[in-house]
């Protein structure tokens, strides 16, 4: 027991949690807040695309922070999530009463479909690098997008309908569409609850936190910093990074599972060029390879332009004026390390166990 | 005195590994980078106990010798045999699994990982669980990780590297980096180990140390090393044979005293006598 406290708050694990205090503690405090003084319902609306978006933020910073690889097509395993979820539930609601139970399989089969879409796509990808990379993955993110637009799928009591480019579906009453091309979901049931999405970010933090510290973290790790010296202690790099890029792509599928679950209609430009580029941003914001930090980000960044809602038509220029100067901040180096000495400065006059009696 | 002997093919190798499998042989080995011969027809075998040296002027094609050893650069003409298992179809990774491991010339650490980290990740290979045993933290996983700390410790403490083990590889001194990577080189288990310019940077205190070092490797661990290295002190003192290159063609081969004497190795360092005056 005292070995497992100690383990806890071992200098070396304090940063992972940390990363729990603030998960935990933020859906402690939003569910205080929601049983006694009671939240706005705009805010109430948020909170499950928060916790979607934080979910999709801490799986790419598995591939761009720890891995070292930029991907611009995160948006595309979301979606293809969300909509094998939709599809999921649809199918199954006639036959499965239990909500939590329905969105649970939603969930993991969401994740299951997304980690095989990056499986599949890891292969070409990552035999490139850099630039070229981030290149390709933007454009699977769009025939993603493309194919989703063409999809009509429907269900009734013969089965499921199925139609690519034009709606060629033809349903007996009681049937209902569960794709129809551009329009996407339509008449999704909404299931998605915020104690779901705060299960699933600790469920990602477990999963991205013991996958860095085990042997997978460390040849991920390795074949970042430096490939050829990898490669010559028999590091397989391109599986080392596509175990990365697969759990990521399901991760991030399973984010897409529950932001899909949580409106009544979805449609597949939702996931576009735009929606990759900002959770890149929370990543980027957060620090690289920084998990307390892309939450916190993410946190802050996605609460923003609904703080200046009240600015009306100046937010978005408001919001990205600040996403500006936050970059600027905390890349400046002179900045940094007066932080840093002014954290070694409170550290040196803090009272020292042994030199207590001294003073 | 270490007594070479020729094989038929005109290679030598150390008399008390003659009969043993080479643990390198190459045959005929050459590369063209855009038509211009890097290296060519080069021919070695290498004992599995000895410790030989790869010596030359600059540009020789010396790290590139390495380099076409460990697959880094496929090879345009030859073979290469590790452990007498042919390698043409083999990559860098499988190289190293055939035991064949290296240090590089400009330190190649994982700089921002700590020192036991860079050796566990050379250890990855003899490791044995899978990603759901490292997510669920199975106890598989904590009786691997705990045996590989051990062994990654027991190494280090041969180098008296054990006490930096939680220092960041990148914060090392510049004679503790290049040990690192002589100890990552051996986590992987080679049968033999490439040393690229080891004393590179060293005062003679130190190259003295890493002398005795690399005889304590090959003793201690029963492996061989080819190392490449402009201090002829050191190769002169350890090494049993050696092989000279220039212009990418080995122009001399082999024991210490042999080379010392060879006029054509001489005329390669220090150019014509008769172009002096």
């Amino acid at each position: 027991m005292e070995k497992t406290i100690r383990k806890i708050f071992d200098k070396k694990h304090i940063s992972r949690t940390i990363s729990y205090l603030v998960v935990i503690g933020g859906f402690v405090a939003v569910q205080l807040l929601m049983n006694t003084v009671g939240i706005k319902s705009l805010f109430r609306s948020l909170l499950v695309p928060t916790c979607c978006y934080i979910v999709a933020a801490l799986s790419l910073n598995l591939v761009v922070g720890v891995s070292g690889e930029l991907s611009l097509g995160h948006a595309g395993f979301m979606s293809v999530g969300a909509f094998t979820g939709i599809i999921i539930c649809g199918v199954l609601e006639p036959y499965l009463a239990l909500n939590w139970l329905r969105l649970l399989i939603a969930i993991i089969l969401g994740g299951v479909a997304a980690a095989i879409v990056g499986l599949l796509i890891s292969i070409p990808v990552l035999k490139l690098q850099g630039d070229y990379l981030a290149i390709v993955t933007l454009a699977f993110c769009q025939i993603i997008k493309s194919l989703l637009n063409n999809i009509y799928l429907g269900i009734d009591s013969n089965g499921l309908h199925f139609s690519f480019i034009e709606n060629r579906v033809s349903l007996i009453p009681g049937g209902k569409m569960l794709l129809s091309g551009p329009m996407g979901a339509t008449a999704t049931t909404r299931l998605a609850t915020f104690t779901a999405g705060f299960l699933l970010i600790l469920l990602s933090l477990l999963i991205i936190y013991n996958l860095t510290y085990s042997r997978y973290g460390r040849t991920i790790m390795a074949a970042r910093d430096n490939r050829i010296a990898a490669e010559s202690v028999g590091i397989h790099i391109r599986n080392t990074k596509m175990l990365a890029f697969v759990i990521s792509a399901c991760l991030a599928g399973m984010s897409g599972a529950l932001f899909g679950l949580n409106y009544s209609t979805l449609q597949p430009a939702k996931f576009d060029f735009n929606l990759s580029i900002l959770i890149l941003v929370y990543v980027v914001l957060g620090g690289l390879g920084n998990i307390t930090g892309t939450i916190i980000a993410t946190l802050i960044l996605y609460a923003l332009p609904e703080l200046l809602r009240g600015l009306q038509d100046y937010r978005m220029l408001i919001y990205s004026i600040i996403l500006i100067v936050i970059m600027l901040i905390t890349n400046n180096r002179k900045l940094k390390d007066k932080t840093d000495a002014l954290i070694a400065d409170i550290k040196a006059r803090l009272p020292k166990k042994g030199s207590a009696a001294h003073d | 005195m270490t007594k070479l002997v020729q094989y038929p093919s005109g290679a030598y190798v150390l008399e008390r590994d003659a009969y043993s499998t080479p643990v390198l042989e190459t045959y005929h080995l050459g590369i063209d980078f855009g038509g211009l011969s890097a290296v060519n027809n080069f021919n070695i075998i290498v004992g599995p106990t000895e410790i030989s040296g790869l010596i030359g002027p600059n540009g020789a094609g010396k790290t590139t010798v390495f380099n076409l050893l460990t697959k880094v650069y496929q090879p345009s003409k030859g073979t290469i045999l590790v452990n007498g298992h042919d390698t043409s179809k083999m990559s860098t990774v499988d190289v190293n699994k055939a035991g064949v491991a290296r240090t590089f010339q400009n330190i190649r650490l994982f700089d921002k990982m700590s020192v036991i980290d860079n050796v566990k990740v050379a250890m990855n290979n003899s490791m044995n669980y899978n990603p759901l045993h490292a997510i669920f933290r199975t106890p598989k996983y904590y009786k691997e990780e705990k045996r590989i700390h051990q062994k990654a410790l027991e190494l280090l403490d041969i180098f008296n590297m054990s006490d930096l083990a939680e220092t960041t590889a990148g914060s090392l001194p510049y004679g503790a980096q290049r040990r690192l990577e002589i100890i990552r080189a051996l986590a992987t288990k080679p049968l033999l180990l490439l040393l690229d310019e080891p004393a590179a940077g060293m005062n003679p205190n130190e190259t003295k140390e890493l002398m005795e070092t690399i005889r304590g490797i090959r003793d201690k661990f029963n492996i061989a090393i080819i190392l490449i290295e402009h201090d002829m002190s050191l190769v002169m003192n350890i090494c049993e044979g050696i092989a000279v290159l220039n212009y990418g063609r080995i122009i001399a081969k082999g024991t210490p005293k042999d080379i010392q004497n060879n006029p054509v190795v001489i005329e390669a360092y220090l150019g014509k006598p008769d172009q002096e005056d």
